[in-house]
């Protein structure tokens, strides 16, 4: 009986990798910058990113959403409300969104073809964990937290906070009813993702979405330059 | 949370590479996973048994090495962290951004019994 050792050295997500890499490509090709955003349940992604959408196609940007949740088509259609076009993935229990579900749902969607695009959003289902793992093609990683969360999410959950290359806070008028401890939450974000930048946001009011938006512009002017240049 | 279907696609890979060998039985599987690859390795010998009965990994072992997160501190260099909740150097108390090492999630190598190469 013999036995020998097989070198691999495979990725074990590498079909998801390949997928990704291959849908970075045409958003680069297309000048879309797509967004992947990820938090808890409840955080409120999609009231921010309503708020969002509005005021990038107040701003006469070109913008579609693409949003997962397990079941039900709700947040699509509260997206949608802004004029968007948006689409519902709907993930039946998977606990993620993937590469292959995001390319299957680019398919044939009229009005948001990705060359006539400025942003694409994808909500990503609300899980602190699994989405982390799951490249989307995205340029922009951006993690979630509400004011009524904790101030220690960003230790509790470090892949998620070490992966993002934004944070939000979100629902920051209602900070100093909830106790929340803004110092405290920002060196929390910062021990673990150090440099990050952290927008401090309310849907409701408004606050901070200008800073947001500008970041977009900045962020959506990087991207034209860099396919301008080879 | 979803380990089964990371136990999977380990499957899927190992089989496809053992094709190559006529006869072959996966003895051991050895995977390299990062600090920050949020896996847990308990759940993956969980659910080792049952996903891989019937193939050509049945009755093989699963070994797992976990890799320390490896930050690049630009004082001191690449620097290995203790746990992944401050990502300061443990040398100069620097905070550091440039990630080296600890996303990892992959199959290193196998071990195979009684396999002729075919290929």
């Amino acid at each position: 009986m013999t036995t020998r050792i097989v070198e691999l050295r495979r990725g074990i997500l590498k079909k998801n990798d390949e997928l990704a890499a291959a849908l970075r490509d045409r958003y680069a090709a297309a000048g879309v910058l797509v967004l992947n955003l990820v938090s808890s349940p409840g955080t409120g992604k999609t009231a921010f990113l309503e708020r969002t959408l509005k005021e990038l196609r107040a701003r006469g940007a070109r913008v579609a959403a693409l949003v997962g949740d397990l079941e039900t088509d709700n947040d699509a259609r509260r997206l949608a409300a802004s004029g968007a076009p948006v689409r519902q993935i709907n993930t039946h229990g998977i606990c993620h969104l993937d590469a292959e579900m995001i390319a299957k749902h680019l398919i044939d969607w009229e009005g948001a073809e990705l060359a006539e695009l400025d942003y694409l959003f994808i909500e990503n289902v609300g899980n602190l964990v699994c989405p982390s793992s799951y490249d989307l093609g995205e340029k922009i990683r951006v993690v979630l937290l509400s004011v009524t969360e904790g101030e220690d999410k960003p230790l509790k959950y470090p892949t998620m906070f070490n992966s993002a290359d934004a944070a939000v806070i979100t629902k920051m008028d209602i900070a100093e009813p909830c106790g929340f401890d803004r110092e405290l939450a920002l060196r929390n974000i910062n021990e673990i993702r150090p440099g990050i930048r952290i927008f401090e946001t309310s849907a409701k009011t408004g606050a901070g979405m200008e800073e947001w938006l500008g970041y977009l512009a900045e962020e959506q002017a990087g991207r034209d330059q860099a396919r301008r240049t080879p | 949370m979803h380990e089964l279907s990371i136990v999977a696609s380990i499957v899927d890979t190992v089989t496809e590479s053992v094709a190559a060998y006529k006869g072959a039985r996966v003895v051991e599987v050895r995977l390299r996973v990062g600090a920050l690859a949020s896996v847990v390795v308990d759940s993956l010998e969980f659910c080792w048994g049952i996903a891989t009965e019937g193939t050509a990994l049945e009755g093989s072992k699963l070994q797992v090495k976990t890799l320390p997160v490896v930050m690049h501190c630009a004082t001191c260099g690449d620097v290995e962290l203790d746990g992944v909740q401050s990502f300061r150097c443990p040398t100069c108390g620097e905070l550091c951004g440039d990630l080296r090492q600890g996303r990892e999630l992959e199959i290193d190598s196998i071990e195979i019994e009684d396999g002729e190469e075919t290929a």
